[in-house]
């Protein structure tokens, strides 16, 4: 603010002020004052005049010029928040800025930060438009989780991006807004290629992500015309992206990249083409594969004979096959792995007389080398995501050695299932927990779609049952536990009542284990009664009829009734969807890496 | 009143808690799972809480007060127990019915306060409870004011030896020699003057600037000395601000004014021994802003706690001094509603214009209570100014104001469109504590 200009005495007053100032520094024995009362001792009169041109300068205040006003935040077509979910938005972010006390005992009551990323996935999939007041709030949490990023933008829309760049300390946002407002449309050649040449590298990334999801051809061109300029490390990521979309189209691409000078470019091109069944290098593959693998009669039963290759040519090398083994394994063996790895699985079938893969895989396997087959069929089912082949290896979930023939392990289980339906995954997860319990599940259960399908619920609930009966302590199972409570069906609350009682307790179980269980099933059921009053919220006046306990199910209906605005916010949308892997909201139903709850 | 009262929003409720950790503690028990026979109705909130203990607690909320009880050990007002029942049925998802007939240990506390506060009224009809000793009252009076008149004397008396020797040498001086005479200051009798000694020791350390900060402060310390040693030739209400600025403890003998006070800001400042609540009321028929204190001590939270944007039906009488600002809160007829309404905003013209009218009743007043309508928030290099959507001119913020989160909610309710703004507007700049976005009914606290 400005004093005022003008004085009445003719003298400037910031003159007049500015001398008092000086003399009041330096002291009046040594700078007696100038034009002050007479009458009075110099340090009083000082005093005096200062407490009046005080007192004036502030009556006399005036508003200081406006700076330029920044320009408008983009407006947010997105309906606005129901009130209660608004509300219930305000205590989850609260929970989350309270959050440093965490620790000890986790007691009766829900983790509401857990249950942050599910509340967002599910207003992102209604469309709805964050509060503005919270915007604050989001951004820090974003910033904070980089899990929670890609949704909580996506939610948090254009004005987060606006308001982003106020602070440095949301400039992240404006870098990682997956599609964010900065990508140009696919069909707007110019800016497109412009982009391509001038962005930063995460920019072109993401251009050439976008451009990948939607116009595959467009992607590649693109990427072809610079490729021979691209340093190594870029190349092999901006190959990565061309997973997304991948067709017999790009082989022609790929085939030349694997010529590559660098060796894990080369490698990455290899993997794409091995995943296209009838790419050139399929067919090479399964040449060569087949001339390792066959199957031998002259005995009784039949025996799958295998012949490991004597050496890695050229020509292998050039199609991604690694000649130097890891220490500690023989390089025959190596060379096997990753030359089955990489051949159609489709080719067994001829190979074996017209086998079924159960039948294949029932097959005994001479001189120890089962292991290392089926690891590499393993690989292979993954890779060219062939259900049929995962379900044969997986094998009944109740078989007695822990699950699936040969050496397949909890990883690998983990990402056969991942190439099945939803529903055989957690029919499968729920047959393995049912033989197994819930020991070695954790990471099988990172994989079910999100809510649990009732089967599995049913498992989970009847396992920790078994092991609170066992007598051990509720904290040996919190991975479980946390992941129950963020994904069991808000529907299995009903059954879970009886298990609230704290029971009798018993001699040979663990001292007060008994309460503390009684306490773990308390807070599972007041998390999904949460969860269910969370998806309740959300759901629109006009669709109350939708049941609470399907929050998928009634996210996607509403998101038919309101469908997501075009443009920057279905960008955004789908950006949220196939980036974060954060479970309910993408529509693979995958759940995302799990993380212990505690 | 309204016995099917509207349920406060989770914002309110979470802006009654004492700390951070109250909110986030209190925001986990604001679900159904550990209550049972909860209830609301008459005014009031009740259930029984689980804790770790075999029995559970008992919370009860009386909405009029606010004020709580709990079985619970937690010294904190209110305690999570009390923040999660008012969450959960300001979450109003069926768990706390309404219209219920409060239990026998809920009806008890009610109505025991509720008795007490009949008493209270009853008492205050009666007339003024009498003096004990009239005779012994003036002569405690006048023997404080015999010392803080010696304080006050000492005061100029090292003031003019300050300016005699230069404020470079203050400088160099350091804090001691402002706490030894906020020492003496505080012998005297005179909190106000030993407040202001003690913040001059930390203007020297302030920045770039500070020689001015500190001979404006100084002359205004000696206007205030020179206010109480001619305190008998000044017109009375200038008088009686000038006692209230020293410190002299006054009634809040104004009449009492009944409105609809709608709570505009809460917020608290802490030193050491005690923390400060600020709460600033807006009276829809009188059209006044007041601002009613509440003090914890301690590291406690004060017992005060006024939810942002409701309204309340009460009673409020002024302070001795400057146009009666401050206010103490008296009887309450209903608990706080949402409000429905809000002050009229005025320019930033007027804005520092009011404060500078202000000065006139009271020369040491730092900032006044306004509401800005219709302003943008606006970056200037370093610094933020609130700039009227329609004029040229803006407001700077305050240095405070710029280093709180408050800022970025604002920033964020405006999107660079006009927003109307409550705070106070003083000689540092403008301190924005709510704000109400374009169209929007509800308030927005910011501090």
């Amino acid at each position: 603010m400005n004093g005022t200009s003008t004085d009445g005495n003719g003298a400037s007053p910031a003159g007049f002020w500015e001398d008092l100032v000086t003399t009041a520094l330096l002291g009046t024995d040594r700078r007696p004052p100038a034009h002050l009362a007479p009458g009075r001792p110099a340090p009083v009169a000082l005093l005096d005049a200062a407490a009046e041109a005080t007192v004036r300068r502030r009556a006399g205040l005036r508003p200081a010029r406006a700076a330029r006003r920044p320009e408008r935040a983009p407006a947010d077509p997105r309906p606005a928040l129901p009130v209660a979910a608004a509300r219930r938005l305000a205590t989850l972010l609260a929970d989350r800025a309270g959050g440093a006390s965490g620790g000890g005992r986790r007691g009766s009551s829900p983790d509401l930060t857990e249950l942050l990323p599910q509340w967002l996935a599910a207003a992102n999939a209604h469309g709805y438009a964050a509060p503005a007041q919270t915007l604050p709030a989001l951004l820090d949490a974003a910033r904070g989780r980089t899990d929670l990023r890609p949704a909580a933008l996506a939610f948090a829309g254009p004005r987060a991006l606006w308001l982003a760049r106020f602070n440095p300390d949301w400039r992240f946002a404006l870098r990682s807004a997956p599609g964010g407002a900065a990508l140009p449309e696919p069909g707007d050649a110019e800016a497109v290629h412009r982009l391509w040449q001038e962005g930063l590298f995460a920019e072109r990334v993401a251009l050439l992500g976008a451009l990948r999801a939607r116009t595959p051809a467009l992607g590649r061109e693109l990427l072809a015309g610079t490729w021979p300029a691209e340093r190594a490390e870029d190349r092999l990521l901006f190959l990565d992206a061309l997973r997304s979309g991948l067709s017999a189209a790009d082989e022609p691409f790929l085939e030349k990249a694997l010529g590559d000078r660098s060796r894990n470019v080369r490698a990455m091109a290899a993997e794409l083409l091995s995943a296209l069944p009838d790419s050139a290098l399929a067919a090479r593959m399964a040449v060569r594969a087949s001339a390792c693998v066959s199957l031998d009669r002259t005995g009784g039963a039949p025996v799958i004979t295998v012949e490991a290759p004597h050496e890695c040519d050229s020509g292998m090398e050039r199609d991604g096959v690694v000649a130097t083994p890891p220490a500690g394994r023989g390089e025959r063996s190596w060379w096997l792995g990753q030359l089955v790895e990489a051949a159609p699985l489709g080719i067994w079938a001829d190979r074996f007389g017209g086998r079924t893969a159960p039948q294949i895989v029932a097959l005994p396997v001479a001189d120890d080398w089962q292991g290392e087959l089926h690891a590499a069929w393993c690989r292979a089912a993954v890779r060219q995501r062939d259900a049929g082949w995962a379900r044969a290896l997986l094998g009944s979930p109740a078989a007695p050695e822990a699950g699936g023939p040969g050496a397949v392990s909890l990883a690998e289980r983990a990402k056969l299932l991942a190439t099945l339906e939803p529903a055989e995954r957690a029919e499968w997860v729920a047959g393995f927990i049912a033989a197994h319990g819930l020991s070695e599940a954790f990471q099988l259960l990172g994989v079910c779609g999100v809510p649990w399908a009732a089967p599995l619920g049913r498992a989970v609930v009847d396992a920790l049952n078994i092991a609170r009966d066992a007598g051990s302590y509720p904290w040996s199972f919190s991975g479980v536990m946390g992941l129950a409570e963020r994904c069991l069906d808000p529907a299995e609350a009903t059954r879970l009542q009886a298990l609230l009682a704290v029971p009798d307790e018993r001699e040979d179980a663990a001292p007060g284990a008994g309460g503390y269980w009684a306490e773990a099933f308390q807070r599972l059921v007041t998390t999904l009664r949460l969860r269910a009053a969370m998806a309740d919220e959300l759901t629109p006046a006009g669709t109350a009829g939708a049941p609470e306990h399907q929050p998928r199910a009634t996210a996607s209906e509403a998101g038919e009734h309101q469908p997501p605005p075009a443009g920057a916010d279905s960008d955004l949308n789908s950006g949220s969807g196939s980036n974060s892997g954060s479970g309910s909201g993408s529509g693979s139903g995958e759940h995302q890496a799990p993380r212990p709850a505690s | 009143m309204t016995e099917q009262g509207v349920r406060w929003t989770a914002d309110q409720v979470l802006a009654l808690a004492p700390d951070a950790a109250s909110r986030k503690a209190g925001g986990k028990l604001g679900t159904a799972g550990p209550w049972s026979e909860a209830g609301s109705g008459k005014e009031a909130v009740w259930g029984l809480c689980k804790g770790s203990g075999s029995r559970p607690y008992q919370t009860v909320v009386d909405l009029g007060g606010p004020a709580y009880k709990c079985s619970c050990p937690s010294r904190k007002f209110p305690c999570k127990h009390a923040l999660g029942l008012l969450l959960l049925w300001a979450g109003d998802d069926g768990s706390v019915p309404a219209g219920a007939e409060p239990p026998d240990w809920a009806g008890q506390w009610l109505a025991g306060r509720r008795g007490r506060a009949e008493e209270k009224r009853a008492e205050a009809g009666g007339g003024a409870p009498a003096a004990a000793d009239p005779e012994a009252a003036r002569r405690r009076a006048e023997r404080r004011a015999e010392r803080v008149t010696a304080g006050a004397t000492e005061l100029e008396r090292r003031l003019a030896d300050l300016l005699r020797g230069g404020l470079a040498s203050a400088e160099q001086a350091g804090y001691g020699l402002w706490e030894e005479t906020a020492a003496r200051m505080v012998d005297a009798q005179a909190p106000g003057l030993a407040a202001r000694v003690r913040e001059l020791g930390a203007i020297p350390g302030s920045g770039a600037g500070w020689p001015v900060r500190l001979l404006e402060e100084c002359a205004l310390l000696h206007l205030l000395d020179q206010g109480w040693l001619r305190r008998d030739r000044l017109p009375e209400p200038l008088a009686a601000t000038v006692r209230s600025r020293i410190g002299l403890p006054a009634p809040a003998d104004g009449p009492p004014e009944r409105d609809r006070w709608l709570v505009l800001a809460q917020y608290d400042s802490a030193d050491a021994k005690l923390t400060t609540r600020r709460i600033w009321l807006y009276g829809a028929a009188s059209d006044r802003t007041r601002l009613v204190l509440s003090y914890g001590a301690g590291g406690r939270a004060p017992e005060l706690s006024l939810p942002v944007g409701l309204a309340l039906d009460a009673e409020l009488s002024g302070y001795p001094g400057a146009g009666r600002s401050r206010a103490a809160l008296g009887e309450r007829f209903a608990a706080p509603a949402p409000a429905g309404f809000r002050p009229p905003g005025v320019t930033t013209a007027e804005a520092v214009a009011r404060y500078g009218t202000a000065l006139r009743a009271d020369p040491w007043l730092e900032s006044v209570p306004v509401t800005l309508e219709r302003v943008v928030p606006v970056p200037d290099g370093e610094r933020w100014q609130l700039a009227d959507a329609e004029r040229d001119s803006a407001l700077p913020l305050t240095r405070s104001a710029r280093s709180r989160p408050g800022l970025w909610r604002l920033l964020a309710l405006s999107g660079g469109a006009p927003v109307t703004v409550f705070g106070e507007c003083g000689h540092l700049g403008f301190t924005p504590l709510t704000a109400w976005p374009e169209g929007a009914r509800e308030a927005v606290a910011l501090c």
